[in-house]
C-alpha cells in the first residue's frame, strides 16, 4: 500500500482532487489493490465483456438517437435513411443490432460460468440476485428496442409480448391497453417504448451494473476452484492466491477484448443479419396491423422462455410458466445447498445435471424458432419440463440421499408429468407422447435414482485447501 | 448522543405523520404521471363505426374491413361451409358459444353470426393477438382430412371454425369476438354499432 505512487503524490492536482474525492482510493479498492484469485480462465472473460458490451451500445445508441424519429408515420423510412444515407449510418445501426445480440451471448455464457463454479452460493447471493434482475431489464431492454424500427416483426413481436399481461385474469384487458396507450399497437406505444428504450431502462440497467460490481468487490470474485482465497492472507492481510486487478487482469482482460472484437466485427461488417437470427427479413417490411406474418418468432435470446410458454396449452398458465422460467433463476442460491461451489469437485450426477440444463435451454431456444407443429409443441413441453427438473435437482443434489428417499422423490416426479400425460393422451399422438416420455424420465433416472445405487455417481469430491495453478 | 429529555412519544408521531404525508403527496404526483399512459382524448376519438357494403362478397370469400385498427373479417360462406361447422361440434372448446364477452347476444348461435351465410368477426387470435390465416379449403392437406375450412394461427398454432369458433386443446381458450354490428340496409353492414349503440 506504501509502496503505491499513487499514494506519495500528497501535493499537485491529484493530492487536490483526493483531498476532495476519493479518487486514489476508489482506484486502489477496485482495481490496483482489489485482489482477484490467480486462476481464472476463459470463463471470466465474460464479465468485462458485458461492460464493454454496455459501453458500445450507448454509444452506438446514442448516436442513432440522433437520427432516428420516434413517430409511427416516420420511424421506418427514418431507419431506412439511417441505412442509406446517413454517413457510417449502417455501420452504426449493425453495431447496435449487432451488440443486441453480443450482448445476450456474453451474458448467457457469463451466467453459464455461475452455474459452473457456483459463484451464486454464499456470501455471493446478492451479485446473483443484481445479476437476474440485470438480465431482466436487459430483457426488457431489448423488447423495446426492438419494436423501434416498426418493420412487421417489431410490430407483431411486440403485440404478442404486450398481449401476454392480457391472459391475467381480470385486469389483463385494461392493463394491456394502458400499457399500449392506445385500443392497438400504435404511434403512442412506439413513443414510450422509445422513452423507455433510451433513458428509462438504460438508467436502470447502469444503476443495477454498478451494484453488482460493488457487490462482487465487497465479498470478492469467486474462482474455477470455488475456494475462498480470503480465507489463506499472508501478513499484509493480502489473500495469498490473490493478484491485483490492475494489472494482472485488466491486461488479461484486453486480451479477451481483442478477440471478441474481432469476432464482433465480423458479424457486423459480414453477417448483420445473423443469417435471420439476429435481424429478420419481415422486418424490413413496414408494419402492417392487418397483415401477421406467417411466422413470427421472437429474436434468438428470448425463443427458450418462448418455448416454455408455447408448451403450456392454457395462455394464463403459459404467461405463468414463462415467467417462473425466469423467476427460479431467483432462488437458486437457496435451492442449491450444496457446500461445495466449483462443478470440479461436484459429483457425476450434479455435473450432467447442468449439462443436461444446457442442453435444454439451446434445444428449447431452436424450438422457438420453429413453427408450432404437434411435435415442435411435445418436444417444447418435455424440455420445459427438463428444464424446471433442473432447479428441483438443484436442491435435490444438495447432499447424498438415501435409496428410499430417491426413489420415492423419483416417483412423484415423474409420476406428476405421466398423470398429466394420461390426461392429455391423443390416440392420435400416442407414439409421439410415449417416446418423447422418456427424455426426461431417463434424465431424472440418471441424476436421481442411478446415484442411490452406483454411489460414485452421485459423490462430490474433497475441495483442496488452495487453489489449483 | 441528544437522547436525552426526548419526547418519544411525539418524536414517533412526527416521524409517522411526515411519513403519512409524505407518501400521500407521492401517491398523488405519481397519480397524473400514470394517468398519462392510458389512452388520450385523441386516440379515444378514433373509434369511429365503419360501413361495408357485403353483396361484394362472394361465396367462400374472405375480406378484410379495419375498424379501429384491427382486420375485421367479412366472410361470406357458402353452403358446404356452413354444412361443415355443425361437423366439428365435438371438437370445439366452446361449441355453444357460452363465453358471452365474445359476442353479442344476436351471434350466439351456431354461426355466430345474424345472417348464417355471412360472418362478421375480428381477424385477432384471442390468444396473443396474432391475425390468423385464412384456411377456407375442406381438407386442406396442411390442416389433415377432417379439415372443414377455417382459420390457423402461424404465431402459437390455434385453429379456428369457420364461425371463429376455437378447437380443444389450443393455445387460445375463447372464440374470436365477434363486434358489435348490423345491417343498415340489406346489404349494408355497420361494424361497431349495433341497436344497442357503439361498441365501447
Amino acid at each position: 500500500m506504501a509502496s503505491n505512487p499513487d499514494t506519495k503524490i500528497q501535493g499537485g492536482l491529484l493530492g487536490w482532487v483526493d483531498a476532495r474525492f476519493p479518487l486514489s482510493q476508489m482506484w486502489n479498492e477496485h482495481l490496483a489493490q482489489y485482489y482477484a484469485p490467480k486462476n481464472f480462465n476463459f470463463w471470466y472473460f465474460f464479465g468485462s465483456l458485458a461492460l464493454l458490451v454496455l459501453v458500445i451500445q450507448i454509444v452506438s445508441g446514442i448516436f442513432l438517437t440522433m437520427f432516428y424519429k420516434p413517430d409511427a408515420e416516420l420511424a421506418f423510412a427514418s431507419v431506412e435513411y439511417i441505412m442509406r444515407d446517413v454517413e457510417w449510418g449502417w455501420l452504426i445501426r449493425y453495431m447496435h443490432s449487432t451488440g443486441a445480440s453480443m450482448f445476450f451471448v456474453v451474458v448467457y455464457l457469463h451466467m453459464f460460468r455461475a452455474l459452473l463454479y457456483g459463484s451464486y452460493k454464499k456470501p455471493r447471493e446478492l451479485i446473483w440476485i443484481f445479476g437476474v434482475l440485470i438480465y431482466l431489464v436487459l430483457m426488457a431492454e431489448a423488447f423495446a428496442g426492438y419494436l423501434l424500427p416498426w418493420g412487421q416483426m417489431s410490430y407483431w413481436g411486440a403485440q404478442v409480448i404486450v398481449n401476454l399481461f392480457q391472459t391475467i385474469p381480470y385486469i389483463g384487458p385494461d392493463l394491456v391497453t394502458w400499457i399500449r396507450g392506445d385500443f392497438l399497437l400504435s404511434d403512442a406505444t412506439l413513443n414510450r417504448f422509445f422513452a423507455l428504450h433510451v433513458v428509462a431502462l438504460p438508467l436502470v440497467l447502469i444503476m443495477l451494473v454498478a451494484a453488482h460490481i460493488i457487490a462482487l468487490h465487497e465479498v470478492g470474485s469467486n474462482n474455477p476452484d470455488g475456494i475462498n482465497i480470503k480465507d489463506n492472507k499472508d501478513e499484509n492481510g493480502i489473500p495469498k492466491d490473490g493478484i491485483p486487478f490492475h494489472p494482472y487482469y485488466s491486461v488479461k482482460d484486453l486480451v479477451g477484448v481483442g478477440v471478441f472484437l474481432m469476432v464482433f466485427a465480423v458479424i457486423m461488417f459480414f453477417f448483420p443479419t445473423g443469417g435471420g437470427l439476429f435481424l429478420k427479413p419481415d422486418n424490413m417490411i413496414p408494419a402492417d396491423p392487418l397483415v401477421t406474418p406467417d411466422l413470427i418468432p421472437p429474436v434468438w435470446y428470448f425463443t427458450s422462455m418462448y418455448s416454455v410458454l408455447r408448451s403450456v396449452p392454457d395462455p394464463f398458465l403459459g404467461v405463468v410458466a414463462m415467467g417462473a422460467a425466469v423467476v427460479m433463476l431467483f432462488f437458486i442460491p437457496w435451492l442449491d445447498r450444496n457446500p461445495v461451489l466449483s462443478m470440479r469437485y461436484r459429483s457425476f450426477a450434479a455435473k450432467f445435471n447442468l449439462a443436461v440444463f444446457v442442453v435444454a435451454f439451446v434445444i428449447l431456444g431452436w424450438l422457438g424458432l420453429q413453427q408450432a407443429t404437434t411435435e415442435v409443441s411435445e418436444m417444447s413441453l418435455r424440455f420445459a419440463t427438463v428444464y424446471f427438473a433442473f432447479f428441483f435437482l438443484l436442491w435435490f443434489l444438495s447432499k447424498e440421499r438415501s435409496v428410499a428417499f430417491s426413489l420415492i422423490a423419483f416417483a412423484v416426479v415423474v409420476g406428476i408429468y405421466t398423470i398429466y400425460d394420461l390426461l392429455r393422451f391423443d390416440p392420435s399422438d400416442a407414439s409421439l407422447i410415449m417416446w418423447s416420455w422418456l427424455i426426461p424420465t431417463v434424465y431424472l433416472f440418471v441424476t436421481m435414482v442411478a446415484p442411490a445405487f452406483a454411489r460414485g455417481l452421485g459423490r462430490d469430491r474433497a475441495v483442496p485447501e488452495r487453489v489449483t495453478s | 448522543m441528544a437522547n436525552q429529555g426526548v419526547n418519544r412519544g411525539r418524536r414517533r408521531f412526527l416521524v409517522a405523520a411526515t411519513s403519512v404525508v409524505g407518501g400521500a403527496g407521492v401517491a398523488a404526483v405519481a397519480a397524473p404521471f400514470l394517468a398519462s399512459l392510458q389512452p388520450s382524448a385523441r386516440a379515444q376519438a378514433a373509434g369511429a363505426p365503419v360501413e361495408f357494403d357485403v353483396s361484394a362478397v362472394e361465396p367462400g370469400q374472405r375480406v378484410s374491413v379495419e375498424w379501429r385498427g384491427q382486420p375485421i373479417w367479412v366472410v361470406r360462406r357458402t353452403e358446404e361451409m356452413i354444412a361443415g361447422l355443425s361437423e366439428v361440434t365435438d371438437r370445439l372448446r366452446d361449441p355453444e358459444s357460452e363465453v358471452e364477452s365474445q359476442q353479442p347476444a344476436y351471434a350466439q348461435n351456431e354461426f355466430r353470426s345474424r345472417d348464417p351465410e355471412v360472418l362478421v368477426v375480428i381477424g385477432i387470435c384471442t390468444h396473443l393477438g396474432c391475425s390468423p390465416s385464412y384456411r377456407p379449403e375442406i381438407g386442406d392437406p396442411e390442416m389433415g382430412a377432417d379439415w372443414q375450412g377455417g382459420w390457423l394461427c402461424g404465431c402459437h398454432g390455434s385453429r379456428f371454425d369457420l364461425a371463429g369458433r376455437v378447437y380443444r386443446n389450443m393455445p387460445a381458450a375463447t372464440n374470436l369476438v365477434v363486434p358489435r354490428h348490423m345491417y343498415r340496409t340489406d346489404t349494408l353492414l355497420v361494424i361497431g354499432e349495433d341497436e344497442d349503440g357503439e361498441a365501447i
